[in-house]
């Protein structure tokens, strides 16, 4: 059987929801290069990852393979030039930019606004969409 | 498969040898077995064993026996048929029953050939065909050798049997005669100049060699038990033991005796369908004549036994078979007693056959190659090698074929066969009768991509494994040309292979993941590489995993050093070395269970698995586990599981060592040691082996003298039994042995390769292992040894360590803005008193085959 549920497919506009609110969520020295947290931001999951750049990326915790909140334990990385997580259940690796499942065009992650806000803050934007 | 719930018709199989073995599987595995209800009656009490391996039974006491057949074959052992009645269709055994048939097959095979000489029959006489012989053969050796040490002991025949014999008789402890007839060793597959290298070869390891000398007869001493081999040339041997290996005859009395036509020399008679001139009767293996021949190998006589199998399906579906035996390949290649000899084609051709002959010899390394090639030195007719045989499999695979170079280039390096260019009806495996083309189709057809996968399908290289390169280089010419990628590249990041990366990172001294892939990597890794590069620095030896970058690269469950299971939960397994653990100890792991509402089971390795743990409550559980006294049991990482024991001799009343000590000796030793895959281990007290050692990657079983090791073995999906490595070895010598094979098998092993494939996939196999192991062939075992003391030394336990660092600590958080809220998807429902989990979170995706 195959299921696409809806909420996966649809990758979110970062940030341009007019209802999108910031939430601070932790400091970026939480966060440690190439490793993920999860956030429960308004009764949402978000895994928050840190690249070896630098670069912060925000998408769903849940793995819409396994349907466990488990996405934010993956392994960073790259494919091609795109920067990865691979979801630690089945191994399916999503592009932290996009949320598109790079093994199953089928599927996206729900990708959240995020950002470094003042005194090396990370603050995370979650739409109502996000929230129902 | 149906196992005769409805069978219609019965096969009766009389002997119960390697080929009759054979023959049952075959007609079991193949379509429509149903049809037929299988009877196999065998005169030996045990069922089929190998009997090719015959002197290993003796020198190392390797267990012979093939595997059970399934519940339908109904086996009738120790009980020998004498008679057939055609008529009535019905074989008559030695105790009275009496079996009906629609077919019967014999596969009677052969009896050892005793020359009519005088003396013959007195006691200490002996042949070598059974494990009865053989048990007969140690048991008076034993005595022999206490009663008159320093007793010769002759072998008749310095054939290939013979040879084998001699090395048992030598290794009973017996200074050991070979008498052969013929002027030289092995005259049925050697030319004069081979047989006469391998005699330098066997009497280099304190043999007698005496050819062209027949014998005269034995003679008697005062007990009455043979004392002397007396030669034609009047000289005489001391012998307390003889073994009689000069040949076989066929064992086709049955026939004779149900009037079945039989050859001038012996040999049932049958078609190229393998049937006798009664159409309900076949022959196979030993016992038949086919075409004016009898075959002693096993390969042609395992064709036999297909060829039958498939008459018989086809019967049973009312089709006719096209299987026939179309002769056969007598090419030879063994290892006798530590010598190369090869055998191939026709090896005597002469300028008569229009025939010439290049031969290189070299006596000071023991080595002579003869090859015969047409009168135009093109083409391959035969050939024969002592000393280093290495060319053989390629060699074989031209005979009858333009050969790629020169004969020269041949024999001397240039035999490098491009295995896509072998013509397909060249057989590759000739032990089970495999062509070029059925490999190809099969690697083509059922997308096989591994070596594994081809011996499984095909059988090709599974029984004396000396075709593997060969099938090795069709599977890469195959996969090539089907554009997958022969690469041994890790992943998109390293052009190198595991192993190859573990020497980069051990000779340049590499300790982060950065270094290493700016330097010979690129982008940033994944999830195959990072995990593999985790693991070498750890085997490595640098610190806890968890430091540093190195958490970074860490699969989830070596990251919060717990087991992911399907919710997202985690389930933690405290180690209990040797599986012995005080009923305290086994109280607080019942308590934390209760405490924290786990989900608790008993795992195969005598541990105690807890599941349901969140993330957050992992560091306190393990603070009260590591309170109680216990460790971590790494059944999160790629490295030592548990070395699983019987109770052995301290209670057992069979038990002969002390199994649970060197188990939890081996545990503590090798814990925490990170390997290209999990190892499992186990320790049996007695030959009993209740711990099922020889389905570990390492196992032991106790000797009354000491430990025998047995390596390489795996459960699971692919089983398989190990292998013995050594025997009767002390405590010290069985521990550096495992230390040098788990740092070898750690250096050299491709990603998440376990031992059993690992060792399939390594050239030279066991043997190639035993001489780096033992006699240190790559002069590695100090640094092998200084390895492992390293791991030994620097050995803690990392939930200690964890325990004790707040910055590791700090990620054991649920959330990272909600540190002590646990996910609200994780809900469990009750089954059978116990926890189990609900997915809340929605439908799940089907996983795409990847």
């Amino acid at each position: 059987m195959t299921i696409t549920p809806d909420l996966t497919t649809r990758a979110a506009a970062p940030g341009r929801a007019a209802d999108a609110r910031w939430h601070d969520v932790c400091a970026l020295a939480d966060l440690m290069p190439e490793r993920g947290v999860a956030a429960l931001v308004d009764g949402v999951q978000v895994a928050i990852f840190l690249t070896h750049e630098g670069g912060l990326h925000a998408l769903a915790n849940l793995d819409p393979f396994s349907g466990a909140q488990v996405i934010s334990r993956g392994i960073l990385g790259t494919r091609g030039g795109a920067p990865t997580v691979a979801s630690p259940m089945f191994k399916q690796v999503f592009d932290l930019r996009t949320g598109a499942c790079l093994d199953d065009p089928r599927v996206a992650l729900p990708v959240f606004a995020v950002r470094r806000a003042p005194g090396d803050r990370v603050e995370v934007a979650v739409s109502d969409e996000h929230r129902r | 498969m149906n196992v005769g719930g409805d069978a219609t018709k019965s096969v009766v199989v009389v002997g119960h040898g390697p080929t009759g073995h054979r023959l049952v599987e075959a007609l079991r595995d193949g379509e429509g077995a149903g049809a037929w209800r299988v009877t196999v009656i065998g005169e030996e009490d045990r069922t089929a064993y190998d009997r090719v391996a015959l002197t290993s039974y003796l020198t190392e006491d390797a267990d012979l026996a093939y595997p059970a057949h399934d519940d339908g074959v109904e086996m009738v052992t120790g009980d020998a048929a004498v008679a057939v009645d055609r008529e009535a269709r019905v074989v008559r055994t030695a105790s009275g029953r009496e079996v009906g048939y629609d077919a019967l097959v014999l596969a009677t095979g052969s009896a050892p050939f005793v020359p009519p000489v005088p003396g013959k029959d007195l006691p200490g006489v002996f042949v070598y065909r059974t494990i009865d012989d053989l048990d007969a053969l140690r048991a008076h050796c034993a005595d022999l050798t206490s009663s008159r040490p320093g007793t010769g002991g002759v072998v008749v025949g310095g054939g290939l049997l013979g040879l084998e014999a001699a090395r048992a008789l030598q290794g009973l402890g017996v200074e050991t005669h070979v008498v052969e007839v013929a002027p030289w060793l092995m005259p049925r597959q050697l030319d004069e100049g081979g047989g006469a290298m391998l005699r330098r070869h066997i009497e280099a390891l304190d043999m007698h060699v005496h050819a062209g000398t027949p014998m005269a007869g034995l003679e008697a001493g005062e007990d009455g038990a043979v004392a002397r081999v007396a030669l034609s040339d009047g000289s005489a041997i001391e012998a307390g033991v003889v073994v009689f290996s000069a040949g076989v005859r066929p064992r086709d009395e049955l026939a004779r005796g149900c009037g079945l036509p039989v050859g001038e020399r012996g040999g049932i008679v049958v078609d190229e369908h393998c049937r006798t001139a009664d159409p309900a009767i076949y022959a196979v293996g030993e016992c038949a004549l086919v075409g004016g021949q009898v075959y002693g190998l096993v390969a042609p006589c395992f064709s036999m036994a297909e060829v039958v199998a498939g008459q018989l399906l086809a019967q049973a579906a009312g089709t006719d078979s096209p299987a026939r035996f179309e002769g056969a390949d007598l090419s030879t290649k063994l290892k006798l007693m530590g010598v190369d000899v090869a055998s191939f084609g026709d090896p005597f051709a002469g300028p008569e056959q229009g025939a010439l002959d290049v031969t290189y010899t070299d006596p000071l390394a023991g080595v002579y190659k003869r090859l015969i090639v047409s009168d135009d030195a093109r083409t391959l007719i035969g050939g024969v090698l002592v000393g280093d045989a290495a060319a053989y499999p390629t060699l074989r695979a031209y005979i009858g074929a333009e050969l790629p170079g020169s004969p020269e280039q041949v024999l001397f390096g240039g035999t490098e066969a491009a295995g896509g260019d072998l013509p397909g009806s060249t057989v590759i495996c000739s032990c089970n009768n495999v062509s070029a083309e059925t490999i190809r189709c099969a690697i083509r057809d059922d997308g096989l991509t591994d070596m594994g996968e081809v011996k499984s399908c095909t059988r090709a290289g599974s029984t004396c494994g000396s075709c593997v390169p060969l099938v090795k280089k069709l599977l890469d010419a195959e996969l090539t040309a089907a554009g997958i990628e022969v690469s041994k590249a890790l992943c998109e990041h390293f052009e190198h292979s595991r192993a190859e990366l573990f020497d980069i990172v051990r000779v340049r001294g590499i300790t982060t993941f950065t270094q290493l892939i700016a330097e010979h990597g690129q982008g940033r890794g994944c999830d195959i590489c990072k995990p593999v590069v985790a693991s070498i620095l750890a085997s490595l030896g640098n610190g806890h995993i968890l430091e540093g970058e190195q958490a970074a690269l860490q699969d989830t469950n070596d990251h919060f050093l717990a087991n992911l299971q399907k919710n997202g939960t985690y389930s933690v397994v405290p180690r209990i070395p040797g599986g012995e653990i005080t009923p305290d100890k086994l109280i607080v792991i019942g308590e934390v269970a209760r405490d924290f509402g786990l989900y608790t089971k008993i795992t195969g390795g005598q541990r105690i698995d807890l599941f349901g743990a969140r993330v957050e409550q992992l560091p306190r559980i393990w603070k009260r586990l590591v309170d109680a006294g216990f460790e971590s049991g790494h059944a999160y990482g790629k490295s030592l599981r548990t070395v699983k024991s019987c109770v052995g001799s301290t209670w057992c009343r069979f038990g002969v060592q002390d199994s649970v000590a060197m188990a939890i000796l081996l545990e503590l030793r090798y814990r925490g040691l990170r390997a290209p895959h999990k190892l499992k281990s186990a320790v049996s007290g007695c030959a009993r082996e209740c711990a099922e050692a020889q389905s570990k990657d390492f196992g032991v079983i106790a000797t009354e003298q000491g430990w025998n090791l047995y390596i390489a073995g795996n459960g699971g999906m692919r089983p398989r039994h190990a292998d013995l490595f050594a025997s009767d070895l002390d405590d010290a010598t069985l521990v550096r042995y495992i230390d040098r094979f788990l740092m070898f098998y750690i250096r050299t092993a491709d990603r998440l390769q376990r031992t059993a494939s690992w060792l399939e996939a390594l050239e030279g196999g066991l043997d190639y292992l035993r001489e780096v192991i033992v006699e240190d062939s790559l002069g590695i075992c100090a640094e092998l040894d200084a390895a492992m003391d390293r791991h030994v030394g620097a050995y803690s336990d990392e939930w200690r360590d964890t325990l004790e660092d707040p910055a590791k600590l700090g990620r054991f958080v649920s959330f990272v803005n909600a540190p002590d809220t646990p996910d609200p998807s994780i809900v469990f429902a009750s089954e059978r008193d116990q926890i189990k989990p609900v997915l809340v979170a929605g439908s799940r995706l089907e996983v795409a085959v990847r």
